[in-house]
Formats: C-alpha cells, sequence, structure tokens
C-alpha cells in the first residue's frame, strides 16, 4: 500500500519532470547514435604517401583505394616535407634501400602505409617468380620443339613428347590459385569494430543513465528533507527503498527497452541469441545501477558532488567492460575487471548478441549482477539508519 | 489526565558531542508544552529524540506508554519538521495525500480530512498550486496541515509559527488550544516568546539543559519578572553565572 502510493508519486514526479524525461530517453539514443556514425567512417581512411626516386613498379604496386601517392621532387628531409604537405609518410629509394619515413600521429594512417608497402613489395616478388617460371617455359618449349624435331627426324612416334606440353603448362597456370570464400558466424564482411563494442555501449548506457538519475533523485530527497519527514511516518525503511527501486525501476525499464529495441531496429544490428535474454540482462544491470545510485547518493551531500562520484563510480567500469579485452590485461590488472558489474553485464551481452549464448551460459553472469543487487539493498537499508533508528 | 509523553534523565548527542544532558519532562495528555530556546540549543534534537529518529545516549523516553525508539508509535504522532520538507512538484493536496498515506489513513479517508485541515491553515483555494509556486509562508502552514491531516493523538511541531502573520498565528493557536481540550496532546518549540505565553508549561533550554521548567504564570512569580521573556534572560543569567562558579 505505501510502496503503491510511493510508486504513485515518483511517477507523478517524473512526468511532470519534462527534462529530466528527455534526458532519459533521449540521451542514450542521440550518444549510441551519435557512435554509430563515428565508427561508420572509419573504413573508408585514406593516408598520403610522399615517394622519391622510387621505382614506378614499386609506387604502382603500393597504390591502393586507402594509399594516395604524391611525388615529391624537393631535396628537401622527409622529415620537411611531412611537415609542409601534412603527408602521412615519405618513401625514398636510393639504389636497393627504401626509406619509409613515418608522422605517426594517427597510428590507424601508420597501419595503412606499412601494410601497402609490404603487400606490394610481396606483389613485386611474386610477379618477379611468375616472370622466371614463364621464361623457364619458354626455354622448355624451345627444348621440347627441338627434342621433337630430332625425334621426328629419327622417324619415331612423338606421343611422349606431345603429352608432356600440356601438362607442363597447366601446372604453371593452377599452382598458386586458391579460390576463397568467407563465412562470418557473426555480422557481414560490412562489419565495423561498432558491431564489437555495441553490446557493451548497451550496458554501458542504461547502467550510466539509470545510476545518474536515481542517484540525483534520492539525493534531492535528502536534501529538500523530504526523506527526513517521510521516515517520521510509521513506513519501513525496507519500504522507502523498495519505493524507489519500483519507481525508479518503471522508467529504467522503459529506457532499457527503447534502447535494445533502438539499437536492433534501427541500426540494423543482428541477434544471434534471444533477445529476451538480452532484456533479462540489461533489466538486472539497470537495478545493479538503481541501487548503486541510491547507495552513492548517501556519501554525496549536493548534486555538484554526485555528478564528482562519476569518474571514480563509472567511468572505471567502462575500462573493463570488455572494450579493451579483459584477458589481455595485465595479471594483476585482471580481478579488477571482476569487481565491476558493468564487466558482467557487458560480458553476457558480447555473448548473447555476437555468439547466441543461451540463459544457461549467462546464468552465471547473472547470479553475479543478482548479488551486486543485493548487497546494494542491503548497505541502503544500513544507510538509512542514518536517518531513523528503527 | 494520562501521562503521554515522559523523558527522564535524557543524555543525547551525535558521536562525542554533548548536545542535551539531563533532560527530565512529562507531558500529559490534553496538555500543550513549549520548548524555548535560541537556535542551537538542541530543541530539535530532544524533539528527534522524542519521535525515535535518535536513540537515546542515556535516559529514556517513553511515549503512550512505549518505549521509543518504536516505529508503529509514529502513526500517532503528527510531526511539522522545521525545514519544510515538501515535494515542490506536486500540488498541496497531492502532498496531503501522500504524507496521509505513508501515515497509515486509508485514501477515502484523507479524502474528508484534507479540507478540514486546509481550512484550519486557510490553504482551501490553494491546494489545487503547485507547491513550487507557494510563498515561505504558505510551505509553512501546508506543512501544519500536514502535520494535522491525521487527526493524531500527539502533535509535534517543530517552530510552527515561523513567517506566519499575527492574525493567522492566533488562528492556528484557536485550533491548538481546541485541540487540546479534545484531549490532544502538543509539544512544540519555539523562540517566540509569545507562544510560549500561550502555553500551558513551557520549558527553556539553553546550551542543552533545561534552565526553567513550569507554567508560564508559575515561573513569572517564582522569577519575580513580569513576562515570559524576562524569565528566560533572568534564567540565562543564573545558568551562565552557574558555570562560571564550576
Amino acid at each position: 500500500m505505501r510502496i503503491l502510493t510511493m510508486i504513485k508519486r515518483i511517477l507523478t514526479e517524473m512526468l511532470r519532470d519534462k527534462r529530466t524525461l528527455a534526458l532519459m530517453f533521449i540521451a542514450p539514443l542521440f550518444i549510441l547514435s551519435l557512435l554509430y556514425f563515428l565508427f561508420q567512417s572509419n573504413t573508408d581512411q585514406t593516408a598520403s604517401l610522399g615517394v622519391r626516386n622510387v621505382n614506378t613498379t614499386l609506387v604502382s604496386a603500393v597504390k591502393n583505394k586507402h594509399v594516395k601517392i604524391h611525388e615529391v621532387t624537393s631535396n628537401q628531409s622527409a622529415e620537411k616535407v611531412i611537415h609542409d604537405h601534412d603527408y602521412a609518410g615519405v618513401l625514398s629509394q636510393s639504389g636497393d634501400h627504401l626509406a619509409l619515413t613515418l608522422q605517426n600521429s594517427d597510428q590507424s594512417k601508420t597501419a595503412i602505409l606499412k601494410q601497402s608497402l609490404q603487400k606490394g613489395q610481396i606483389q613485386l616478388k611474386s610477379q618477379a617468380a611468375v616472370t622466371v617460371i614463364k621464361t623457364q617455359a619458354k626455354a622448355l618449349k624451345k627444348m621440347q620443339a627441338a627434342l621433337a624435331a630430332v625425334t621426328r627426324q629419327m622417324g619415331q612416334a612423338g606421343r611422349n613428347g606431345q603429352v608432356g606440353r600440356p601438362s607442363m603448362d597447366k601446372s604453371v597456370k593452377n599452382a598458386p590459385n586458391y579460390q576463397v570464400t568467407t563465412h562470418y558466424l557473426y555480422g557481414s564482411s560490412k562489419s565495423t569494430y561498432f558491431n564489437t563494442l555495441l553490446p557493451i555501449l548497451i550496458g554501458f548506457v542504461v547502467f550510466f543513465f539509470v545510476f545518474l538519475i536515481s542517484g540525483i533523485a534520492l539525493l534531492r530527497e535528502r536534501t529538500t528533507g523530504t526523506l527526513n519527514r517521510l521516515l517520521a511516518t510509521p513506513i519501513k525503511r525496507g519500504e522507502v527503498i523498495m519505493g524507489y527501486l519500483s519507481g525508479y525501476g518503471i522508467f529504467a525499464l522503459i529506457q532499457t527497452l527503447l534502447v535494445v529495441l533502438f539499437t536492433i531496429y534501427v541500426f540494423n544490428i543482428q541477434i544471434l541469441g534471444s533477445i529476451w535474454n538480452i532484456f533479462l540482462i540489461n533489466i538486472l544491470l539497470a537495478i545493479v545501477a538503481l541501487t548503486l545510485g541510491l547507495l552513492i547518493s548517501t556519501f554525496a551531500s549536493s548534486e555538484f558532488q554526485m555528478v564528482q562520484f562519476i569518474p571514480i563510480v563509472v567511468i572505471p567500469q567502462i575500462f573493463f567492460s570488455g572494450i579493451i579485452p579483459v584477458n589481455q590485461m595485465a595479471d594483476w590488472l585482471q580481478p579488477v575487471a571482476k569487481i565491476m558489474p558493468l564487466y558482467y553485464g557487458a560480458q553476457s551481452m558480447s555473448d548473447v548478441i555476437q555468439k547466441g549464448a543461451s540463459i544457461v551460459a549467462i546464468a552465471p553472469s547473472l547470479g553475479i549482477l543478482l548479488i551486486f543487487i543485493v548487497v546494494f539493498l542491503a548497505l541502503n537499508m544500513l544507510s538509512m539508519r542514518h536517518y531513523r533508528q528503527v | 489526565m494520562t501521562n503521554v509523553i515522559q523523558v527522564g534523565s535524557l543524555e543525547q548527542g551525535y558521536g562525542k558531542t554533548v548536545v542535551l544532558k539531563n533532560i527530565n519532562l512529562t507531558v500529559n495528555s490534553g496538555e500543550i508544552l513549549a520548548l524555548i530556546g535560541p537556535s542551537g540549543a538542541g530543541k530539535t534534537t530532544l524533539v528527534s529524540t522524542i519521535m525515535g529518529m535518535l536513540k537515546p545516549m542515556k535516559g529514556d523516553v517513553t511515549v503512550l506508554n512505549t518505549a521509543m525508539p518504536n516505529r508503529q508509535l509514529l502513526a500517532k504522532i503528527g510531526f511539522m519538521a522545521q525545514t519544510d520538507a515538501l515535494y515542490e512538484s506536486l500540488t498541496a493536496q497531492e502532498n496531503l495525500m501522500f504524507f496521509g498515506s505513508m501515515q497509515g489513513i486509508a485514501r477515502k479517508q484523507l479524502r474528508e480530512k484534507i479540507p478540514h485541515a486546509a481550512n484550519i491553515v486557510n490553504l482551501v483555494p490553494d491546494l489545487k498550486k503547485y507547491v513550487k509556486d507557494y510563498s515561505g509562508g504558505m510551505k509553512r502552514r501546508l506543512s501544519l496541515a500536514i502535520a494535522l491531516v491525521s487527526d493524531p493523538e500527539i502533535l509535534i511541531l517543530d517552530e510552527p509559527t515561523v513567517g506566519i502573520d499575527p492574525e493567522l498565528r492566533q488562528q492556528i493557536w484557536n485550533e491548538l488550544h481546541k485541540l487540546a481540550k479534545a484531549g490532544r496532546t502538543i509539544l512544540l518549540t519555539t523562540h517566540v516568546m509569545e507562544d510560549a505565553e500561550e502555553a500551558d508549561e513551557v520549558m527553556m533550554i539553553r546550551n542543552g539543559a533545561a534552565i526553567a521548567q513550569g507554567t508560564p504564570e508559575q515561573l513569572i512569580s517564582e522569577y519575580d519578572v513580569h513576562s515570559v521573556e524576562e524569565v528566560f534572560l533572568k534564567a540565562g543569567r543564573q545558568q551562565d553565572a552557574h558555570t562560571n562558579n564550576d
């Protein structure tokens, strides 16, 4: 009864606070869309390369749609050329020696140039190999013709010789030519880093916004004294917490549904696992954020302080959520990830979306999220004691 | 007359700081007790302890024969806090409904009681307004209406007359006397001496200690002065002389 009244009050308050509503529902979609477009542009990046005295066959071998070639004629140092023209690198040749100077302020451009140069060299080498084989084949043909003439002169049937020739040609043509077809379990050849990032991002966005809004909402109750006044009625401390949890939980739920549906239908993201599992993970994650937000607001005495908790409580969670693979981190750093709720949330999101994990496979992570909820709730109950001791 | 609020040799504080020492008081049913003292004297701490928001460090607090703190007993206490703890984005009516149902009153009953409580504080025409559009005095009156709405056996009012004009103050006091006559017990804090003169019983608190206690008439004759204010000043000087001698 009291919990229902509290929920009703929270709903009325929230529905009248249009700005908070907008922040809660539109901001996450805005951030996700922004990231979506940012990562789309990443695939057709080009790097400009200055070349000086470089063999033209090598230059044309290095050239591809990601590398823009600029001929350099001046005798200035490579550093100066890069500086003046903002090239990603300069390649110069003297005799057999190639020197590649890289700007290296954008590592992705550096990688493009290194890769293209390597590719070009391999291409040239294999061309050279083919030429050698062709010359050898020609020599062989000549020898065969001479041999045939000799055998004809000797009056014998040329069967053996005639069989040898086509088999020879075949081996030259067919040997290195594999046909490759690629199959993708998840996504397609058009997949970008965004596809890897998205499951983590959904979890993070849900976590962050629910944390922020629930934390500040309860903080307002503390600072205006309404929490104190509320506890001067016979309401139980547990009822107060459950009231907040369900009241703000309704908004967290709507927000979660919105974020998940938006990413699936607007970004057209493929989900290998069940969408219900995705809802389940995010709802649990939202409740963790809610209970954590309520708890953290205990330690803040103003909205200003609450915002300052974000770098401590929320930002580190991004680092350990899987954006940087946790199993590649230093050994001592890996256990840190295990105390971050978002690690479990993001991990199971990736598993469901990209690997089609079943509910059984993600159950351990969900269990740990539940433990987080129980622990935070218990701590909330304790912190309420500060306001009323029974 | 039965003994409703009983405080015996209470010592209270936060951590190591002692805010109240050796407080004894009794309020009977149908009585109005005013706690007078400058701000920082410990009035709000005493009120919080009586309500059971704080556990007594030493001594005991009994309300309606029940040792405090006791959560259920809060249903019988109408409380008005010193700061206006109201939901600004709700209307006055919604605030009354909310706190009333938190107090444990059914919604249907509340709808009947709200106009009466609002009438006492002259807020009937403004019930549908948002609290954020209220003036300071209106907020104070709404807080009082919230304390009154459940028609509780005990009223505990922390600074109820701050920011209320003299005319309305008189009206509120008339209502409080009416409630006391009907057997309600009222404990209020104030630093306005006129309020003290209206009360049946006065307890003066200064620096965490009770310096004078009794009916206003008793105190005036005992201290051989003409007003409650003078009693307070004289008792205060005596307290200072006492501490200096120690």
